[in-house]
């Protein structure tokens, strides 16, 4: 660890003393090696050995938190034959990176992870020629050398079977220095002369800025204004003179009333313009099965639309320099901000360089691309770095969001009490080719795309049961409130809620039991396994729902299941759940959730563990709490009051069970498990009180 | 400029600030370079902010530095390093409770002022102790482990 560097900052500087708090010394575009080959298809893009036998690994695929960092390491040290800890990882820097897309979706793993693998395979090839011996030191042979090599795709990996160092619960590098404070987020970084930006949002969507009277801030030391049209920001030496002056400049605004509020929201949905319908899903007859039904039901799922709701706000810094623009940013894609913002501000790609730092979680895209624009223009703008931190306000109003969701299903049980019609609809928002717009690029008057897309939101739509009728169409609409993006699992959650609600509500009207009714209904192997080993773990009682319980008693208590392959082709997940509901006070408390997860072969069983509990858990609280409010200008719920997520107190316990597929290739774990867990608490719900609860957040009558 | 004397990690320290009202969180960050204090909500809602005043959890993004004054502070980085972690840094290490972290710095200075009070909290106990300290990436039980395992170390 290095002394770093001591910056004066200007509003309030230290006087006796400077701290030597371990944080590793500044990067910057102008020092680094930028000969470095990126093309994805040469080895040298991908890995640098060193010689002293350690190995730098590049991947444009970054850590969110989600342990991808030693998940990636594992799998190149088990194919180069060296130990783990000899490995360090840059991720996410568009002038030493390959790009190898952005980080979403789960890909990391079976995209990015798996071509590091084969790059990796390919150096192995090369070393063994050079008589590489096991656990030699290829420092000695091939350190400080590129490799010259393209990737072999066809380079021998090793059996699975012989595995060492994949598999193993090997502890993240990064843990020990987020516990104590050493961790460098972008939000810690700093550049020398760096300003502080805020930006001043409009008070309502669309508002066009009408005046500034900057004299309002006269008594705030050092601030510059910058207001280009529409978008209006403030700079400053001093971050609390930059945040107390973008609080108190008064502006005026034109009226905006574009919004529909978000009362009744699925109504709107439901009446909003649709572009076209497709039929995603079409097998057998289902309107003609569910005619010939024996039992039909029909019912409305309704999902609110959702923040990402980062727990520290977006923040970016931004260095325009007339050599060259560099930014600093936790966006999920650097190389994709590279292109869109080389095009939208005018700077040739190869001036601009994208450096991923950590940042607080995101989970897809919120805010982090709209800071870096609106640093990128406050620091062209004042010729000097500047750093953007949104504040609460901002992330919670304006970062972009999970679009709501609306699904209607019917279907039918035969005189067997099987599926035999499944007739789903689904109201999305249609995608729109090209980026999602930033906020002060709009604002500023400057052209962009006009792009929308949230995700693949309409996968696991479907049952994914024996049913020989199935028919699932989606109605994409044209637009939707609120800018939409990718919130983790795009759609996914709200389809297993209705898939999984609905298929509990079809058993329920069987009278057989949840589980039961579900295995009947499947013949994959690996779907069983997970759905017996989550019931087993929790202890399930096989009966029909609602449970019986004395009814004299306010606390009463259920237990809920759902199931679901992740994108219909991805990880199998099943989930039961313990709830006990106060009657009198509404209150649902979830006390215990049991979840059995193949993803395939377990590269890290202990970060595997981490991804699956927290999905789990964040899925709690976008199912028991979280919906974004607005009226017709504006977000509404723009802090941790009106915008509640899960709390401590709420927290149940979760047991999770890795079921591993050391022959099958390893898949993502950052989404899966979120998928079902909707629906076991509805469905735990219903078992518990015989209510049935179709829209999230899930509030009972009292 | 005004100046204010404050104790920060067992040093002495003066700093100013042109505004008293400004949050000890900007100064300890910006002034005293200690950025393991995180900025989530400047509400005091969320407890990424959380360092010990006297030794108890505060929320440092709605302390005035006026208020601070004359108070022993002590940061994250006060309690231990990546080499020789606070018994509470390191069981949160073992039981690798964090995600992408944002929120640890609250959790460890929270849980480290609820065991000062309660040393031998049972779960309950620290749920509630940590209940208004928010994790996005809801990284619980691990947290929840961590503290039962600083407890009994």
């Amino acid at each position: 660890m290095k002394r770093r560097d001591f910056i004066r900052t200007g509003g309030a500087i230290i006087v006796s003393f400077a701290f030597d708090a371990a944080l590793p010394d500044m990067s910057s575009a102008q020092t680094s090696d930028l000969g470095k080959p990126v093309d994805p298809r040469e080895v040298d893009s991908f890995l640098a050995i060193h010689t002293d036998g350690s190995v730098t690994i590049y991947t444009s695929k970054v850590d969110v938190g989600t342990g991808l960092k030693i998940a990636m390491s594992q799998v190149v040290a088990e194919e180069l034959d060296i130990p783990v800890d000899r490995i360090t990882v840059v991720e996410g820097d568009t002038a030493l990176t390959p790009n190898q897309g952005g980080t979403g979706g789960s890909t990391g793993i079976p995209q990015g992870a798996a071509e590091l693998r084969r790059a990796a395979a390919t150096a192995r090839q090369a070393l063994l020629k050079l008589g590489a011996q096991p656990g030699g030191n290829i420092g000695a042979l091939a350190g400080g050398k590129r490799l010259n090599l393209k990737v072999d795709p066809n380079a021998p990996l090793k059996d699975p079977k012989t595995y060492t160092v994949v598999g193993k619960p090997i502890p993240r590098p990064d843990v020990p220095d987020k516990c104590t404070g050493r961790n460098v987020y972008v939000q810690d970084h700093t550049l020398p002369g760096m300003l502080h930006g805020r930006v001043i949002h409009a008070p309502a969507i669309g508002a066009k800025l009408m005046s500034v009277d900057e004299s309002s801030i006269g008594a705030i030391p050092n601030v510059r204004v910058v207001r280009i049209q529409d978008f209006l920001g403030v700079v400053a030496p001093d971050e609390w003179a930059a945040i107390r002056a973008a609080k108190e400049l008064k502006t005026t605004w034109t009226e905006s009333q574009i919004l529909p509020g978000s009362d009744n929201l699925d109504v709107h949905v439901r009446n909003s313009a649709p572009d076209r319908d497709e039929t995603i899903v079409n097998k057998g007859d289902a309107a003609a099965a569910l005619a010939g039904s024996a039992k039909q039901l029909s019912a409305l799922y309704v999902w609110p639309i959702q923040s990402h709701a980062s727990l520290g706000p977006s923040c970016a810094v931004a260095d325009v320099r007339a050599d060259g623009t560099t930014i600093w940013t936790a966006s999920q894609g650097p190389h994709g901000m590279r292109t869109s913002f080389s095009r939208i501000f005018g700077i040739p790609e190869d001036k601009l360089r994208v450096i991923f730092l950590d940042g607080s979680g995101s989970y897809g895209s919120n805010g982090n691309d709209d800071a870096a624009a609106d640093a990128l223009l406050l620091s062209r703008a004042v010729g000097k770095p500047v750093r953007v931190q949104w504040m609460r306000e901002d992330e919670h109003g304006w970062d972009p969001k999970g679009p709501p969701q609306v699904l209607e299903v019917r279907g039918g049980i035969d005189r067997d009490n099987r599926i035999n019609a499944w007739d789903m609809q689904m109201w999305l928002p249609m995608n729109i080719q090209g980026t999602r717009p930033l906020l002060s690029v709009d604002a500023a008057g400057i052209t962009q795309p006009h792009g929308q897309g949230a995700g693949l939101m309409s996968q696991n739509g479907d049952a994914p049961y024996l049913a020989s009728n199935v028919r699932v169409t989606v109605h994409w609409l044209k637009g939707t409130p609120l800018r939409p993006s990718n919130l983790r699992a795009p759609g996914k959650i709200a389809n297993v809620f209705a898939v999984e609600s609905f298929t509990d509500e079809l058993a329920a009207a069987a009278g057989v039991d949840p589980i039961e009714f579900r295995l009947r209904a499947l013949t994959d192997l690996r779907a069983i396994d997970v759905i017996k080993r989550a019931a087993e773990m929790i202890g399930w009682e096989g009966r029909p729902s609602p449970n019986r319980h004395p009814t004299n008693s306010n606390i009463v208590t259920g237990r809920g299941f759902a199931y679901a392959r992740y994108k219909q082709a991805e990880n199998y997940v099943a989930l039961a759940m313990e709830v006990a509901v106060d009657r009198k006070a509404g209150k649902i408390n979830v006390r215990r959730v049991t979840c059995a997860h193949d993803g395939a072969l377990v590269v890290n069983p202990d970060g595997l563990r981490n991804q699956i509990e927290g999905s789990i858990l964040q899925t709690l609280g976008r199912t028991l709490h979280e919906e974004v409010k607005f009226n017709r200008s504006r977000v509404t719920s723009v802090d941790w009051a009106s915008y509640p997520i899960l709390s401590f107190p709420e927290v149940p316990s979760v047991e999770v069970a890795l079921l591993n597929q050391p022959a099958l290739a390893p898949l993502g774990a950052g989404e899966a498990a979120t998928a079902p867990v909707a629906a076991a608490l509805a469905n735990a719900v219903f078992d518990a009180t015989g209510v049935r609860l179709r829209r999230v957040p899930l509030k009972l009558e009292v | 400029m005004p100046t204010f004397k404050l104790r920060v990690n067992g040093r002495a320290v003066t700093v100013d600030s042109w505004d008293p009202a400004q949050p000890l969180l900007y100064v300890l960050r910006n002034s005293l370079g200690l950025h393991g204090t995180k900025f989530g909500c400047g509400l005091g809602q969320c407890g990424a902010c959380t360092v010990l005043i006297d030794g108890k959890a505060t929320r440092s993004c709605i302390t005035p530095v006026k208020q601070a004054e004359g108070h022993a502070i002590t940061t994250i980085e006060g309690l231990g390093s990546p080499e020789k972690p606070d018994p509470v840094q390191s069981a949160f290490i073992t039981e690798q409770a964090a995600q992408c972290g944002y929120c640890t710095n609250g959790m460890v200075m929270t849980a480290k002022s609820l065991l000062r009070q309660t040393p031998h909290p049972t779960t309950e106990q620290v749920k509630q102790g940590l209940g208004r300290n928010l994790c996005r990436c809801a990284t619980y039980t691990r947290i929840l482990a961590a503290v039962i395992r600083a407890a009994k170390a």
